[in-house]
């Protein structure tokens, strides 16, 4: 920090400097989301570059897999962005099926398409939340928790766990949806629409929130291109570009949805996104259980040297007893042949680079996680912001490590 | 006049006076927590928590020792040995759960073509020590003979999906 300089005779050197300091954030510091460690140069409380050193969290996810059949691979996906398991087993399934060459069932898709965006309603319950939390505003993430939980209840129906669902399968889903739970979530989701209306009410037009976001961060089209940016970080600078539009998987074509666009690529444009992208889920939801009401049929494809058979027949077919041991030791074996499969995850284009030699198990499976691909963008997008501005910022990029470190 | 109506809205701290009011309606609803460990929430019959290892209804433990349980766990959590009993029926002589590296998927229950292991509506195990979570077949079969009752009916409760 430059001191002003005495304006008599000629020289006009400060009286002293402040060296640029560097400052460690987190990876303990609870607005880092996690086990984000920011090496921070700081000038006064001027960021003037931003280090993010990540891998924290690595757990060798994508190694694992290669020594895991693809049934047992499922659950790794589950705890990549565990705040949006179902989007991230919804990759590796198209992913898988890609390869084997098989179509999940009408019945399944429409199950598939419903609980991503009950996911993705859940991450940005989160997000939302959270990133209000990290500026200052508590009351929504004691609101928006109240709610996940809700969503955690169907979740836990559906699957039989809150979190690491297991249930989306390479071929369909794991169960059918038990009886009720399509009508107690489209009751749920009737009266959705007033909880984001209150959570607007108390932040889009309050000051103090406003302040923290409007021109932060801001990102332009080009520079979110250029960086690798997806999802609402990349629509809220004016790109719409959504993957269930732009290459449409399982059945997301036949969904009425509009596509949210933010036109100044700050904090706040990405807030307002994502808060109108729950209102979009919310109305592919209510389609999705209108037309799962009118699809009968099978949730698994019915091809038995992929699927395990029903329990009923396994008791009584040998055959069907044959393929259930099969399955379930061996796996199935994926013809050879690469896919690189990207679904639109609640953070972004989440994606799956699969190569299969012909074996049970995958040779190569590279993750591509959207956060990764926002976070290097920390640098340019701090540059020249408070301290208090980075965590705004990380806050609106929605950093889940899980997915990160992998 | 859009001008006049946001000064005033501004100086007025209408947002901020509307948020307040929000916040103030909600006390009047009804409250969303429960008292833990008196209330518990339901749960559904696919609610996949502690292990156990179920019986027939005639004491006979209905483990058969096929290892698929073991085969397909992800997390390489359960470890069988076997060979047969005296009466010339193939039983396992050892069936250990590791649950520190259990991560709770389901698929040995999935994969038990006899509906011996399952996951149980119990999520309230914590111990105080880690060699506690190291299950052996004895605690597996408490754990069956405690919660069986509740055990078969979620099974039967899910029977149509299965």
């Amino acid at each position: 920090m430059t001191l002003p300089a005495t304006t008599t005779g000629t020289t006009t050197a400060p009286e002293h400097q402040i060296k640029p300091y560097t400052m460690n954030f987190g990876p303990q510091h609870p607005a880092a989301h996690g086990v984000l460690r920011l090496v921070l140069e700081m000038d006064g409380e001027v960021v003037e570059r931003a280090d993010p050193h990540i891998g924290l969290l690595h757990r060798g996810t994508e190694k694992l897999i290669e020594y895991k059949t693809y049934m047992q691979a499922v659950p790794y996906f589950d705890r990549l962005d565990y705040v949006s398991p179902m989007c991230m087993e919804h990759t590796f399934a198209l992913a898988v099926e890609k390869l084997l060459g098989v179509t999940a069932p009408k019945r399944a898709q429409y199950i598939r398409v419903l609980f991503a965006e009950v996911t993705r309603v859940l991450n940005h319950l989160l997000t939302l939340t959270t990133f209000a939390l990290d500026v200052g505003a508590i009351t929504p993430s004691l609101w928006g928790f109240q709610e996940r939980e809700k969503l955690m209840d169907f979740y836990e129906r559906v699957s039989g766990a809150r979190l690491h669902s297991n249930y989306f399968r390479p071929g369909g889903v794991h169960q059918d949806l038990p009886a009720g739970l399509a009508d107690d979530l489209r009751a749920y989701f009737r009266t959705f629409p007033r909880f984001v209306d209150d959570l607007e009410g108390l932040l889009t037009n309050n000051r103090i929130f406003k302040q923290r976001l409007v021109d932060v961060g801001i990102v332009s089209s080009e520079d979110a291109l250029d960086w690798g940016f997806s999802g609402p970080m990349l629509r809220g600078s004016n790109v719409a570009w959504d993957l269930r539009k732009s290459q449409p998987y399982d059945r997301y074509d036949e969904f009425d949805f509009d596509v949210p666009v933010g036109l100044t690529g700050d904090c706040y444009a990405r807030y307002l996104v994502r808060v109108e992208e729950m209102r979009q889920s919310t109305r592919i939801i209510l389609q999705a259980l209108d037309k799962l009401a009118v699809t009968d049929g099978p949730v698994m494809v019915n091809d038995r040297k992929v699927s395990p058979p029903p329990r009923g027949e396994m008791k009584r077919s040998m055959e069907a007893l044959i393929h259930h041991f099969k399955l379930y030791t061996e796996g199935y074996h994926v013809p050879p042949g690469e896919t690189y499969t990207a679904t639109e995850a609640p953070k972004g284009e989440f994606a799956v680079y699969l190569v299969s030699d012909g074996s049970n198990k995958p040779y190569r499976c590279k993750i591509r996680s959207p956060g990764f691909a926002h976070l290097q963008a920390m640098d340019f997008m701090g540059k020249g912001h408070m301290l208090a501005d980075a965590v705004a910022i990380i806050g609106s990029m929605d950093i889940v490590f899980g997915e990160i470190d992998r | 006049m859009a001008f006049l109506d946001r000064t005033a809205r501004s100086f007025f701290l209408a947002e901020l006076v509307s948020g307040m009011g929000l916040t103030f309606s909600y006390m009047f609803k009804p409250r969303a927590t429960i008292n833990y460990p008196h209330e518990k929430t339901p749960l559904s019959p696919r609610f996949r928590g502690e292990h156990a290892l179920r019986r027939y209804p005639n004491g006979e433990e209905r483990c058969i020792a096929c290892k698929l349980c073991e085969a397909v766990c992800p997390a390489l959590a359960i470890t069988i040995e076997a060979e047969p009993r005296e009466d010339g029926s193939r039983r396992t002589t050892r069936y250990d759960i590791d649950m520190t590296k259990c991560i709770y998927c389901g698929l040995c229950q999935e994969a038990c073509p006899v509906d011996a292991i399952v996951e149980g509506p119990n999520f309230e195990f914590t111990t105080e020590t880690r060699e506690e979570l190291f299950y052996n077949k004895e605690k597996l079969l408490a754990n069956g003979d405690r919660w069986e009752p509740l055990l078969a009916a979620n099974l039967a409760a899910d029977a149509p999906y299965r």
